[in-house]
Order: C-alpha cells, then sequence, then structure tokens
C-alpha cells in the first residue's frame, strides 16, 4: 500500500502532460470510489445515489467560493460539512429499508438530489454549471502561494486525498468498527444477535462513505473549476459502482485500479465509437457473469489473500 | 376558496384527465416491474429500457405501414411485446440464470443491459425524438376544452391489459405456477412447479407489459433513446410505496402517484412533481418501512 503511494507520487515526475493531468483525475475520482466502497464493500449496501454525496460536496465548496467568496480551504470545510449533515440525514431515511429497497430509495434520492440542483438555478446555475478559475484566490500555505490550476499542485493535491482515503479506509477496516461492518456484510442478523446495534453502524458507514464522496467533490470542483449538474446524474452513481466492481469490490486498492482501467478503455473506445457505454455495459455484464470479486479481488483470491 | 375552485374547474378537470392516463400507463409498467420482484425476487432496472424498445418498435411499424397508422398500432401492438418478451427471455436465460438471480448481481448485470439496449438503439435509430401519429384522431369535447380521444383510449386499453393479466393470474395455470413460486419458489419445485420456466416466461411478461406501455404511449411523446429513465424511475417510486411483492399495492400506488403527478404537473411543474413523489416516499418509508400493502419476501 505504501508501494502504491510511492509509486504513484513519483510517476508525477515522469508521465508526460496529458497523463499527468489525467491521473489527477483518477486519483480523486478514485477517492470518490473508495468514499463509495466503503459502503457496499465493507458494509454490504449497495447504493446507487452516491452523485449526490459528491455533487453536494462539489456544489457546497462551489457555491461557496462562487456566491460567497470563501477561499478554498473553509471552503473546502463548509463542503464536508454540508455532505456528512446530507449523508446522515438520508442514512436516517434510508437505512430503514435494506438491499433493495435501500438500492431503490438512494436512487430516488440521487436523483431529487439532481432535480433539485435543476430546479433551484438561481443558485446553481441548472444545467450549465459554474467555474470558479476566476474566484478562486490561490492557496496560501505558510509562506507559499499556490494557484489552484497549477498542474503540479494539482496532482500533488489528489495524491494527497487519494492517500488521506486510503489511509482512513485502512484504518477503518483493520479497526473493531470495521469488523463490526464486516460482520453487518455477511450476516447482519447474526451481527444483531450478537448484541450490535447495526443501525448505528450502518449510518456511521453510510456517514463516512458519504463524507468521503463529498470530499471528493469537493476537492474535484476546486482542482478542476467546474462545477455542473452532470456530476448528480444517475451515471455518475453508477460510475463509482463500475469503477469498484470492476477493480474489486472490498478491496482497498481496488476502486483505484478499476476509476484508473475504465478512465483509458472509455478514452480508447470513444476514439472509434460514440457509443461506448455499450462497451460499459457489456463489461458490468460480463464482470458479474465471470469475475464480481473484480480484478483486485481475484488477485487476492488467487495469490495474496491478506490484502486488505 | 369556491371562487378559487370555480375558476380552475377547467385545470382541475385537466389535471385529473391526464393523472388518470398517466396513472393507468404507469400501472402497467410498474406491474411488469412488480411481477418480476414478486415471483423472482429481482430488480430490473432494464426495465425503463424494455419500454422505450417497445415505443421505438412501434416507431418502426408505423414507418412500416406507411400511411395507414390503424395498422401500424394494430401491428406494433403484437410485436413489440413479442419481441422484447423474447429479448428477456434470451437475458434470463444467458444472464440471470448464469448468476443465480443474486441480487446484487442481478441489478448491476441489468444495468448493464441498461447501457447495451440504450446505446444500440442509440446506434440504429439516433439520438433524435421521433413523433409517431396516432391511429385515431378525435377530441373528445368537454365544457371547457377538447381533450385528446387517443389519450382516453389508452387509459381504456391499459385498464383492459391490466384486467388481463389479473386474469391470467388468477385463472391460469401459469398465473398459479407464479403465484405459488412467488411464496415460496422452493417449495413450489418440489411440487413439480417448472420454476426456471416461471422465472422466464415472467421476466417476458413484465417485458411486454412494459412494451406494450411503450406501443400505447408513443403517439402522445415521441420516441427517443432516452425515454426509458423517467417510466424507470416513477415505477420504482410505485413499487415502493405500494410495497415490494404486492401487485395489490402497485396498483394503488400507480393511482396515487400518476394522479399526483398530473395535479402538480398541470399547476406546478413537472420537476416539482418528481421531486414530491420522491418525498413522498420518504414519507411512507418513515412510517412503514415495507410500503402501503408491502410484506416481507420469504
Amino acid at each position: 500500500m505504501a508501494g502504491v503511494l510511492l509509486l504513484l507520487f513519483v510517476l508525477q515526475f515522469i508521465l508526460p502532460a496529458y497523463h499527468h493531468s489525467t491521473f489527477s483525475k483518477i486519483m480523486v475520482l478514485a477517492s470518490y470510489a473508495m468514499g463509495f466502497n466503503i459502503l457496499l464493500g465493507y458494509t454490504g449496501l449497495m447504493s446507487l445515489g452516491h452523485a449526490m454525496f459528491f455533487s453536494t460536496g462539489m456544489y457546497a465548496t462551489g457555491i461557496s467560493v462562487y456566491h460567497f467568496g470563501y477561499t478554498g480551504i473553509p471552503a473546502l470545510g463548509i463542503g464536508v460539512l454540508c455532505t456528512v449533515l446530507v449523508s446522515m440525514l438520508l442514512g436516517l431515511v434510508a437505512l430503514r429499508t435494506s438491499g433493495v429497497s435501500f438500492l431503490i430509495v438512494t436512487l430516488m434520492f440521487g436523483q431529487a438530489v439532481f432535480l433539485s440542483i435543476l430546479y433551484f438555478d438561481q443558485f446553481t446555475l441548472g444545467q450549465d454549471g459554474f467555474t470558479l478559475t476566476k474566484e478562486l484566490e490561490p492557496l496560501v500555505l505558510g509562506n507559499a502561494s499556490y494557484s489552484y490550476t497549477d498542474p503540479t499542485f494539482k496532482y500533488n493535491a489528489a495524491w494527497f486525498l487519494f492517500a488521506l482515503s486510503l489511509v482512513i479506509t485502512n484504518i477503518l477496516i483493520l479497526s473493531p468498527i470495521g469488523r463490526v461492518l464486516i460482520a453487518i456484510r455477511e450476516n447482519e442478523e447474526r451481527t444483531q444477535m450478537l448484541g450490535y446495534n447495526t443501525y448505528l453502524y450502518k449510518l456511521f458507514a453510510m456517514t463516512l462513505s458519504g463524507a468521503l464522496s463529498g470530499l471528493a467533490g469537493s476537492v474535484h470542483a476546486l482542482l478542476f473549476s467546474y462545477v455542473g449538474a452532470t456530476f448528480a446524474e444517475i451515471h455518475h452513481s453508477i460510475a463509482p459502482l463500475l469503477w469498484t466492481l470492476l477493480g474489486g469490490v472490498g478491496t482497498t486498492l481496488g476502486p483505484l485500479l478499476g476509476t484508473g482501467i475504465m478512465h483509458y478503455l472509455i478514452d480508447f473506445t470513444s476514439g472509434w465509437t460514440s457509443a461506448y457505454l455499450l462497451i460499459v455495459g457489456a463489461i458490468l455484464v460480463l464482470l458479474v457473469i465471470g469475475a464480481p470479486q473484480g480484478l483486485m479481488g481475484l488477485v487476492r483470491q488467487k495469490r495474496f489473500p491478506w490484502l486488505p | 376558496m369556491l371562487v378559487w375552485f370555480e375558476d380552475n374547474v377547467a385545470l382541475l378537470f385537466l389535471a385529473l384527465l391526464d393523472g388518470t392516463v398517466t396513472a393507468f400507463v404507469l400501472a402497467l409498467i410498474a406491474l411488469g416491474l412488480s411481477l418480476v420482484f414478486g415471483v423472482m425476487r429481482v430488480v430490473n432496472v432494464a426495465h425503463g429500457e424494455f419500454f422505450m424498445l417497445g415505443a421505438v418498435l412501434a416507431w418502426a411499424c408505423f414507418h412500416f405501414t406507411g400511411n395507414m397508422p390503424l395498422l401500424g398500432f394494430l401491428l406494433a401492438l403484437i410485436v413489440a411485446p413479442v419481441l422484447v418478451g423474447g429479448l428477456a427471455m434470451l437475458s434470463d436465460r444467458f444472464i440471470l440464470h448464469r448468476i443465480q438471480y443474486n441480487p446484487e448481481s442481478t441489478i448491476v448485470a441489468t444495468i448493464g443491459l441498461l447501457y447495451i439496449i440504450q446505446q444500440l438503439v442509440l446506434s440504429f435509430f439516433g439520438p433524435e425524438a421521433r413523433p409517431v401519429e396516432a391511429p385515431i384522431y378525435f377530441r373528445v369535447q368537454f365544457p371547457w376544452f377538447g381533450y385528446s380521444g387517443y389519450k382516453l383510449i389508452v387509459a381504456v386499453l391499459s385498464g383492459f391489459l391490466l384486467l388481463l393479466t389479473w386474469f391470467l393470474m388468477v385463472r391460469s395455470k401459469l398465473g398459479l405456477y407464479m403465484r405459488a413460486t412467488q411464496q415460496d419458489a422452493e417449495i413450489a419445485q418440489t411440487f413439480g412447479v417448472p420454476t426456471r420456466s416461471v422465472y422466464s416466461k415472467v421476466f417476458a411478461i413484465g417485458a411486454g407489459l412494459a412494451a406494450l406501455a411503450g406501443v400505447l404511449v408513443v403517439p402522445i411523446r415521441q420516441a427517443d433513446y432516452l425515454m426509458g429513465l423517467e417510466p424507470l424511475l416513477l415505477s420504482f417510486i410505485v413499487v415502493i410505496i405500494g410495497g415490494l411483492g404486492s401487485l395489490r399495492g402497485t396498483l394503488v400506488a400507480a393511482f396515487i402517484v400518476g394522479i399526483s403527478d398530473g395535479f402538480i404537473s398541470v399547476f406546478y411543474e413537472p420537476t416539482l412533481a418528481k421531486m414530491l413523489a420522491t418525498v413522498l416516499v420518504a414519507a411512507v418509508l418513515i412510517v412503514k418501512p415495507t410500503g402501503l400493502f408491502g410484506e416481507e419476501p420469504g
């Protein structure tokens, strides 16, 4: 794990410009997927509405900067705070259901958030979205001032976010709380019978998962400037599911792998067809028939059983 | 208050009519979803795409019969459910059966199916919305406005199809098999119910119902490759509110959602109507997590 982080850190000095920025984006989105993975891979709850957490973070941060003139770090804080609130509220309602109902409820609330973004377009500028480049002042850390648009800064900020997500995820699953979550995933009734209040644990997982996704959204807004409604659409909720599944659900490095592979795959196939989603769909079907544990899951199964 | 009523009685009536038509069509679509969940215990996220396929195939039939919309309509009523049902059966055989109807895997697989169907239609049909002529055109004259007669026919036909389905469930052997499998698939199997073939047929019937709804609706709204998403979401709302696994609940909820959607869309905005439907779901879930008529499966 430390190896992966080191590798990613070093890569920024080697990669050509295009891949450099792609990698930055991949790392931010991988953090989004890792947030998602906390809920799916480790607690066993599949949500189809995670775009609402991502976009809450994104819009909260974006609106703070755009309309109220906050600088980067406070806006980030606001983004996370709002997302924590939203995920807790959602958890309170949605966790009364499980399995299929939970999925549908999260799907719908995700859609409702998307519709609200369009409806309140005086603040959110609806479908078009807005960019932050003008309003966002450079970050001041100590004596140095970093511009958000500087590629090196972007890469390192993304790397930092990713490292943070990796660390949080690892600490979580190795902790007692994480063990309970895995127990809930395996057999919730039995965990309940052992005396654990599964509802509280699930609420915690949901809040953490949402917060991490929202953090990714906030960072995305700051680093890539564009805040738009497309990030709240259903497809953006299905995306982390796809990435996590491909990379390996229930593994820590899976989301990164899946996000990376999918990005390059889509890049590649967009070259010769506009219906690249067809490939995505086919991959989903094949994955679920042949390799439901994903690539890292396969690796873990065949060779390295100790991988988290 | 009464004055407002008088002034707005035309709008109210229009909302009621529109809402009723929506409710009937929604009931048809949601019923398909609900049947599949009740008997097979899986959620078909591609259900909206079956609806879309029905509409697109209807367009093709109309196109094929040239100047005779009525003929095209009748042709579509037969061709669409058969083709879409066939596709559904194939999906069941090659995908769903392979993953043993595992709920999570099915969701992912049907999402994949959704993308595949959507993009194939995009490739062959194109991204534009294409209009289809109504097979019968007449206006029913109410004191305040003329209303499209075809829309009323849609409601009547949907109602007829719903009755037909009910009849199938209650009187036929397949219906008996379906109800038995819904109650307890394992025990049904030990009694000699061919569950595997029942699953295929149910999936096909569910898809066929959605396709029929698509055929009925396409003259009212145009056919485009993205039209499956909205009915999918609405059906989900209906099925949750009504209670997963309860057919009666689905029907009741379809009417609640359809008519309120009609009212809010006429008096306010369609976007608001969708948002309110979601809030309604939240309200129902807080009070009764299994939905209005829901039962715990198994």
